[in-house]
């Protein structure tokens, strides 16, 4: 594909605000911009309670019911998807050109349905497909994940962790959708598994021509997959770098200490850590959100810091000003 | 269908199921029977019937195998028919034209417990002069009593029990007892033995008949037993059964689809629709269900097809719903519903097909249960008098036995065949709706 200048998905400004009580206004999702080319991994890093999940949900439009406000631009393959009507965007958009694989994915599946029926639903509900064809298409995508052949007549409950894991990304592969996001998809796993999770992703991106947007705690395993990281803290991103520059040395100070926790085998340095809590996002401080967990805080902080490129790493820190 | 036959194997495995389903299926043949032997307009031209229809049945008749239970047996009716006999009949015909017909009904009496209620009907040819009949009674020990000398009419009923001037003659005793009894025996006992109760007529036209119909009612009647108005009480009791059954059904299934139906769109999208139907749940439980059914059946129409429609609105937005409710809220908010959400399922492939099936496991022995509830519920409404008035049912029999004081009288049998029918539906379903349970809610399993 020579698009490669255009990108596969572009979010300008996305906003997503929840309701909270009768005043309250959570800002999950707080102005996000990132740019996503096709064949291309990016990783979604931070902390827990920072707005990963919610980004997901906003790409993909899964909505709540107590929505205070949703804007922005999601531009997939040059289309707007914004601009779609509920009944067009799950008619064109979901499964189509987009899928997810769902937090704990491992009860995402249909208790009362056959595993192979189920990954062949998507396929059913979007293709119109017989459900010949769709059980074959599914079978395809259980050979693709690794999921033996026989797994393909039993029940979600019948099978292992692992098992059910792949199977739902089987279902999110299916329909050869352009992209897939994936809500930590090795959490709940055990290591051995989460390993085998991530030879899967691995393969599948090389073979299929897929993108992927991973959302993540996990930095070690994710590296290895990552073309691009993208690090969001208190709904917002502070840093958007490719793997290999931000591996080996990230920009923002944020970054940089969630980098030092990650603990290194056979390696003296003891795992660093983040002093305090990231900010309620109910009330996010004004100026810089991690101002007052830096370390390297000065008087700008106090002033929302713009979003700068270096050398095509985008950062929002007024170290880098 | 695999899963179906395969529930039905587990369900076999519980003895009690196995016997509420042989109660159930019972129940259908009684139906079947009903249905088979009383086809609907004949049942319901007898069960309706005039005087005419049941003019030679008992009244408050019981049925006839107490007996077999009975120390002092039960008279039984007593029918002779000289029109069907030709051989009870002998004609003289006289050269004036005239003739003397004389009818000869011999009949054996041999109950501990008199005849009810003594009845001779008369039919005769004539144009113009009536013919004039004598009616008396022979007994076992050769006395020959005289009843009655009469002029008939092309049909007369001569009613002997109600004949005043034969009780005076007997001393004020009712013919019936009097007649039957032996007047050496102190206190007085019924004589056993061969009666013959003789008419001699006598025609004055030539081409003139007489014919005669001797009933001399009995205490017991067929296998049910008969009502205060002669009709044979094995009519309602078999019909009853179908009534019974299809009113159930209709009931328990209209009411638990449709609210569940409801309960699944209304939590799916929530909001005010979840608003307004919780709402009106909450007004229609606190609305009095039974007198609101008894306005029905008093302004609108008892028929039962319009009870069973108000039952099933009215049961439709019941507790069940909140019930349902409870558990699709539940089933909501599954990941795997948001899963299926998300990859772009339509909301009714949702509701019908993801969250409905999560739901039936529990419903089913709910809905075999609600069977036999309905079933009451339709014999409370035909004793509060809110039965259907054409069709005959298990409730009818109750109704009539209460207003015309069975239990008063000691006619305890009009009282306890159809409750015994009542509660046999009602055990019958609540067997097989328990081992239901036990399979469906297997934490009740082995407990």
């Amino acid at each position: 594909m020579a698009k490669n200048d255009t990108p596969l998905l572009k979010i300008e400004d996305l906003v997503l605000h929840f309701k909270v009580g009768k005043t309250g206004v959570v800002r999950a999702v707080d102005g996000v911009n990132f740019n996503l080319g096709f064949k291309e991994a990016v990783v979604v890093l931070g902390e827990s309670g920072c707005g990963k999940t919610s980004l997901a949900k906003a790409i993909l439009r899964l909505l709540p019911k107590n929505i205070e406000r949703y804007s922005g631009k999601v531009i997939l393959n040059g289309v707007d998807t914004m601009a779609l009507d509920d009944e067009a965007y799950r008619k064109e958009v979901r499964w189509v050109k987009m899928s997810m694989v769902p937090q704990a994915a491992m009860n995402s599946l249909n208790p009362v349905m056959k595993v192979g029926e189920q990954v062949a639903e998507p396929v059913m509900v979007h293709g119109g497909a017989s459900k010949e064809d769709a059980l074959k298409q599914a079978r395809k995508m259980f050979a693709h994940v690794g999921v033996p052949d026989q797994f393909i007549d039993r029940y979600a409950f019948e099978l292992s962790g692992g098992m059910r894991q792949r199977s739902a990304i089987a279902m999110a592969l299916v329909t050869a959708p352009d992209l897939i996001i994936l809500d930590e998809p090795t959490s709940a796993l055990d290591v051995l598994t989460q390993a085998n999770i991530f030879n899967v992703l691995k393969r599948i991106k090389n073979e299929l021509e897929t993108s992927f947007i991973l959302i993540t705690h996990d930095i070690a395993t994710s590296s290895e997959l990552a073309d691009k990281v993208a690090v969001m803290y208190a709904g917002q991103i502070v840093e958007v770098s490719d793997a290999d520059r931000f591996f080996h040395e990230p920009l923002h100070p944020y970054a940089k200490k969630l980098m030092a926790s990650v603990p290194k085998l056979r390696a003296t340095v003891e795992p660093d850590f983040i002093v305090g809590q990231p900010p309620s996002l109910l009330d996010p401080p004004k100026g810089c959100r991690f101002a007052e967990r830096c370390s390297k805080c000065f008087d700008l902080c106090k002033d929302e810091p713009p979003v700068e490129d270096r050398d095509g790493r985008l950062v929002k820190c007024w170290l880098y000003v | 269908m695999k899963a179906i036959v395969r529930g039905f194997k587990e369900l076999i495995k519980y003895p009690s199921a196995v016997a509420g389903l042989a109660m159930i299926a019972l129940l259908i043949i009684l139906s079947i029977t009903a249905i088979v032997r009383y086809p609907y307009s004949d049942a319901i031209r007898l069960w309706r019937g005039t005087e005419q229809d049941w003019k030679d049945s008992p009244k408050f008749a019981q049925p006839a195998w107490t007996n077999f239970f009975r120390l002092n047996k039960l008279s039984e009716t007593i029918q002779l028919d000289s029109s069907q006999h030709p051989d009870y009949k002998t004609v003289d015909v006289k050269s004036d034209g005239s003739s003397v017909i004389k009818i000869a009904l011999p009949f054996t009496f041999n109950t501990d417990s008199y005849q009810k209620d003594l009845v001779v009907y008369f039919k005769s040819k004539f144009t113009e002069k009536h013919p004039f009949v004598a009616v008396s009674l022979r007994t076992p020990d050769g006395r020959n009593i005289r009843l009655k000398n009469l002029a008939i009419g092309l049909t007369e009923t001569y009613r002997i029990s109600q004949d005043k001037e034969l009780i005076q003659k007997l001393g004020g005793e009712v013919p019936e007892v009097a007649l039957f009894q032996d007047p050496e025996s102190d206190p007085p006992q019924p004589l056993k033995g061969d009666y013959v109760l003789e008419i001699e007529g006598v025609t004055f036209e030539p081409g003139s008949d007489i014919d005669a119909e001797f009933i001399a009612f009995g205490d017991v009647s067929g296998i049910a037993g008969t009502d205060h108005l002669r009709r044979d009480l094995l009519i309602p009791l078999l019909w009853g059964a179908p009534v019974a059954l299809l009113f159930g059904l209709m009931a328990a299934v209209g009411t638990t689809i449709i609210s569940m139906s409801i309960a699944a769109v209304s939590t799916w999208f929530g909001g005010w629709l979840d608003n307004i139907t919780q709402r009106i749940v909450e007004i229609n439980m606190i609305l009095p269900f039974l007198p609101i059914l008894i306005m029905v059946g008093t302004f609108y129409s008892r028929s039962i097809g319009v009870i069973l429609g108000t039952v099933i609105i009215l049961g439709i937005f019941g507790s069940q719903i909140k019930t349902f409710r409870a558990m699709f809220l539940q089933t909501k908010e599954s990941p795997y519903i948001e899963a299926a959400k998300a990859y772009g399922a339509s909301d009714t492939r949702i509701i019908f097909q993801y969250m409905l099936p999560r739901v039936i496991p529990v419903l089913i022995p709910q809905f075999i249960l609600l069977i036999p509830s309905y079933v009451f519920l339709e014999a409370s409404l035909a004793i509060l008098g809110l039965g259907d008035p054409v069709l005959p049912t298990w409730g009818k029999i109750i109704n009539d036995s209460y207003a015309n004081g069975a239990l008063y009288n000691g006619w305890y049998y009009w009282v306890l065949e159809p409750s015994v029918l009542l509660m046999f539906t009602g055990l019958a379903f609540a067997m097989v709706g328990f081992a239901l349970d036990r399979i469906f809610n297997p934490r009740l399993r082995g407990q």
